[in-house]
């Protein structure tokens, strides 16, 4: 029994121009027939299952419609065409630096944050302390957020984040946060999460993270699916080499 | 439902908490100024109307606030409302969350200002030498309706502000001619029976006069202006929970 079912999943994004355009302007060419959007597919016929206990790897170029897939995989975008199914619970850590509230102080996001992760408010009293003892920032609790600078952000999004517990985690380039000593702790704790029997899809750039970890890889290009299967070594072979013909 | 209230509980508050702080950070005035700007209107209109329009109405401060009162908390809370899925697409692009708890939490906030004004006007009810009857009881029947109102209007405004920017500035105008229509400074015992009618039409003055018979006049609306105010309601919030769960995973195209 698979745990994560894509099946012949396409994307599609409208790109009008309504934003720029206004209501007003919208309900003129409306009236006059010359309104347009287009269409732009992200990703067109993506299927591929996952096992309890895999670790798929994404791999492919910029704009290939990794973080777009990944979107609809989570739950957070509903896929235009075809359909996921997942079982159990699933995490994902999406571009983790964003999404915090500048104005706020450190101690106010880390418990906007958690909440948003769908933790309790009682789990996230007991975690507190630990949570800023591993992003390294106990002095600067009380500060506004936008004082940090850009690698405690995203240490202290990664200590948030790294307490779920799901069945299924999805991990958005999350691997290469903070400077050297830092990724050398965040790896290891990343590992402890994969090690406890976690269903996981890495998006990385790092071929040799993906020939280390993974047991599944997938390679997009430009939306299409280009290779999917558990032979990581030889479809990384292959997306080196188309690389190196571009 | 009940469960994924409980499930959300956690978020709601920390999003009330962070709008609170966000909204009253480094003011020193922070909430008194909520009140004191509906207070200021309040007095204004009362300086240059009372000439025109006060002769003939009795109590015509607290005729007057009445109206400011519940247009206050209309403008204020559909004009917040408008911006809070866009304010927040940082967060619903990355977890998936109920996005109308953005919009909840905007209208905690201004439901806070709508009761801190809502003590002064008791007070000022006292001053113009109002009776206090029974009958107030009846004034929950608007207020939660506005409350509802409020919340659909802030639902439908927020879904079309995500894919128009326009409507900011359309809206804006719209208010203030709403505000002109809703006979908040003037009376409308001197238009013709026909023109009363369309006064009917107008769901914030339906509000405002609601709040005024049993306010001013002691008096309980019929049963068929009650029913009025609740179509009124179930279509403006119907319409808005309908764009909401159409436009729900596709709000994320366009932010």
């Amino acid at each position: 029994m698979s745990i994560l079912d894509v099946h012949n999943v396409s994307i599609c994004y409208m790109t009008g121009d309504f934003k720029e355009i206004g209501l007003k302007e919208y309900v003129m060419r409306r009236l006059r027939g010359n309104y347009q959007v287009n269409e732009f597919w992200a990703d067109q016929d993506i299927t591929f299952s996952l096992e309890k206990g895999d670790m798929l790897g994404i791999i492919g170029t910029n704009g290939a419609g990794k973080s777009t897939l990944l979107k609809a995989v989570s739950g957070i975008m509903e896929p235009t065409r075809g359909w996921v199914k997942r079982e159990g619970t699933i995490a994902a850590l999406l571009e983790l630096a964003s999404g915090f509230d500048g104005d706020l102080t450190v101690r106010e996001n880390t418990y906007l944050r958690g909440a948003m992760l769908g933790y309790t408010r009682k789990f996230m009293d007991d975690m507190y302390e630990q949570i800023i003892s591993f992003a390294e920032l106990t002095e600067f609790q009380d500060r506004p957020f936008k004082q940090l600078s850009s690698g405690m952000k995203s240490r202290l999004a990664f200590a948030i984040a790294s307490l779920v517990k799901p069945d299924i985690l999805i991990l958005d380039e999350v691997l290469s946060v903070g400077d050297g000593a830092f990724r050398k702790k965040s790896e290891t704790k990343m590992k402890e999460i994969i090690q406890s029997g976690a269903t996981t899809i890495l998006v990385s750039h790092s071929l040799e993270q993906v020939r280390k970890l993974c047991s599944k890889v997938l390679w997009l290009h430009k939306g299409q699916q280009m290779d999917f299967g558990s032979d990581v070594q030889t479809i990384c072979d292959h997306y080196e080499s188309f690389l190196r013909k571009k | 439902m009940i469960d994924r209230l409980r499930r959300y509980q956690f978020l709601f508050e920390e999003l009330v908490k962070r709008d609170f702080k966000k909204k009253y950070k480094r003011t020193i005035l922070g909430m008194a100024w909520s009140v004191l700007s509906p207070l200021l209107t309040l007095l204004v209109m009362k300086m240059v109307f009372s000439n025109f329009f006060g002769r003939n109405t009795e109590h015509y401060t607290t005729y007057l606030f009445c109206g400011n009162l519940i247009f206050s908390y209309f403008s204020e809370s559909t004009s917040q409302g408008m911006s809070s899925l866009v304010s927040n697409s940082g967060i619903f692009t990355k977890v998936n969350v109920p996005k109308y708890l953005f919009l909840m939490s905007k209208n905690v906030q201004t439901l806070i200002n709508f009761g801190l004004t809502m003590c002064v006007f008791v007070v000022f009810c006292v001053l113009d030498r109002i009776v206090f009857t029974w009958k107030l009881i009846f004034l929950l029947y608007p207020i939660i309706l506005l409350l509802l109102f409020n919340f659909g209007m802030g639902l439908i405004l927020s879904a079309l502000f995500v894919f128009f920017q326009d409507i900011q500035y359309l809206w804006s105008v719209f208010t203030m001619l709403l505000m002109y229509m809703s006979a908040i400074f003037y009376t409308i015992d001197s238009y013709s029976y026909t023109v009363q009618c369309l006064f009917l039409l107008n769901p914030v003055y339906l509000f405002i006069r609601y709040f005024r018979k049993i306010v001013i006049d002691a008096t309980i609306p019929t049963v068929w202006f009650h029913l009025l105010m609740m179509v009124d309601v179930a279509v403006v919030l119907g319409l808005g929970c309908w764009m909401y769960k159409k436009y729900n995973h596709r709000f994320l195209y366009y932010v």
